[in-house]
């Protein structure tokens, strides 16, 4: 007993010898990359996640002259800015609903772009700024959160999660990371809304959106919100706040996806198309939201198709 | 910023068979935000030529007016309608003369043309802001989709088209460039000119 826990401490002797060279083989020279596989994680599986840098004095302020921060609208790094996503908490839990379109300066780059990511059954996190910076960290913060899991036997809170995200993107402050996201979920608090950004800003809500047609949405979501909505008023609130930024905002619009989060974890709602939403409603059987069909007919100024063709 | 960017707006034209087409998107933005969406950008000029101006909003309005004072000039000292050919070198040199501080819009013409036989022909041309004319076979386009017209239109476009097809042509093409250009679309407005009538229609297009 004595020899084997000398043994397994000791530095000098075959069993140490041999203990070094499985050491090497496990990490050192054969990484699972060397294999071929990381099981798609990359840099995560290791843990601690290591990136290159510029290689000058100051990486930060290099990165900061070459990507494209709210500053200087005219740098190398591009990134994907016009978008709508929004998140609110009531009665009935939270409703996530997002806009689809990804634009690369005027140019419609994707319609069909998923802005919500999800992050486990209980944790949702939303999209804005640089695509594969959320797509990236909210992944990573998934990984995070399972291990909180094994770790804690308890599922971890919202809060929680999206101080490990705001703490994680504030370390790499300045080198050019975009992201602007709500981190949505049930815990056991209840309903939970986390903004985080990119300049690790965290901040606790009832309702939030974020992107260049938030302030359309918010428009919407301010006018029609209430604490006590049913689930069918909500979800028909947060598509009509979409339906409102897609509409106005060149850089927002295509389709709406709609998440609805209770206590037993999200669900997906529903994909609408803008544009069907403008013309026929949500359901492609109602009346549309667009303001023309609200109007024709109600005064002069806008008199009925047939009447204008006379 | 780019001013030719500041309003958004597209148009396009169109030869076919014994007639031709011209359409635009209806949107007026202030930059990312759509303010409306029944904002002509294509004028009748005379009967057989219409005019398009896709470009800085207020342009559209000034160019509209004194292309209107111009050719009404025109007519009354010819005693005659003007050719389009003659109102493409109206629009040039007039364009031109503010060479150093120009018109920030990118003019489009559609019309037919007298033959000395008597018939008519189709013609479309093209301008830049300063007036550099170009007369295309096929089609011409312009706007902030202009690169995306191009792609759409090479693709859909043939020769010889008869009215109803070239109508289908440059709706298809006007609806789908529109909705890869985050300035353009909010509805389409199509017009084409045939020998004896002008077939006007506008479409319903993606409202996002």
């Amino acid at each position: 007993m004595m020899n084997s826990f000398a043994d397994r401490f000791s530095t000098t002797g075959p069993i140490a010898e041999l203990r070094k060279a499985q050491a090497n083989v496990e990490d050192d020279q054969f990484s699972d990359a060397a294999w071929g596989s990381e099981a798609g994680f990359g840099s995560l599986a290791k843990g601690v996640p290591a990136f290159t840098v510029p290689n000058v004095p100051d990486p930060s302020a290099f990165l900061r002259l070459h990507t494209d921060d709210h500053a200087d609208p005219n740098c190398r790094i591009k990134i994907q800015h016009g978008t709508t996503t929004l998140a609110f908490r009531f009665q009935g839990g939270v409703i996530v609903a997002v806009d689809s379109r990804a634009t690369a300066g005027s140019y419609v780059a994707s319609g069909t772009v998923k802005k919500v990511i999800e992050i486990n059954p209980y944790l949702l996190g939303t999209m804005a700024g640089g695509a594969a910076d959320c797509q990236f960290w909210e992944t990573y913060l998934g990984m995070h959160c399972r291990l909180h899991e094994l770790r804690q036997r308890e599922r971890i809170s919202v809060s929680a999660a999206s101080k490990y995200l705001s703490n994680l993107v504030y370390s790499y402050k300045g080198m050019g990371l975009s992201m602007g996201t709500m981190i949505c979920g049930w815990d056991k608090t209840g309903p939970a809304v986390f903004y985080v950004d990119s300049d690790g800003t965290r901040l606790k809500g009832d309702l939030f959106s974020v992107g260049s047609g938030s302030t359309f949405a918010y428009g919407v979501l301010d006018q029609g919100y209430r604490w006590d909505l049913t689930d069918e008023e909500a979800q028909e609130l947060g598509r009509r706040s979409i339906y409102a930024a897609g509409h106005r905002d060149a850089f927002s619009g295509n389709t709406c996806n709609l998440y609805h989060v209770k206590e037993d974890g999200w669900r997906f709602i529903g994909n609408y198309d803008i544009s069907q939403m403008h013309y026929e409603g949500p359901t492609g059987t109602g009346t549309g939201y667009g303001y023309d069909l609200r109007v024709e007919g109600r005064t002069s100024a806008n008199p009925p198709p047939a009447a204008a063709a006379a | 910023m780019s001013i030719m960017e500041y309003n958004g707006g597209s148009v396009i034209a169109m030869v076919g068979k014994d007639c031709v087409a011209i359409a635009s998107d209806l949107r007026l933005g202030n930059q990312a935000l759509g303010v409306s969406s029944n904002f002509q950008k294509i004028f009748p000029v005379t009967d057989r030529i219409y005019l398009g101006l896709p470009g800085l909003a207020t342009d559209v309005t000034t160019l509209r007016e004194l292309f209107r004072y111009r050719v009404n000039m025109y007519t009354v000292k010819e005693e005659r309608d003007i050719e389009p050919e003659t109102f493409a070198h109206l629009v040039s040199s007039t364009l031109y003369e503010r060479r150093f501080g120009p018109f920030f819009i990118e003019p489009v013409i559609a019309g037919m043309s007298k033959t000395p036989a008597g018939g008519l022909k189709p013609f479309i041309a093209a301008t830049d802001l300063i007036g550099c004319l170009n007369f295309a076979k096929d089609f011409v386009v312009a706007g902030t989709a202009s690169s995306k017209l191009f792609g759409v239109a090479e693709g859909l476009w043939e020769p010889d088209l008869e009215p109803e097809d070239l109508f289908e042509t440059i709706s298809q093409t006007m609806l789908n460039a529109v909705d890869r250009d985050a300035y353009s679309g909010w509805g389409v407005m199509v017009h084409v000119i045939t020998k004896d009538k002008v077939i006007s229609r506008t479409l319903k297009g993606r409202m996002d």
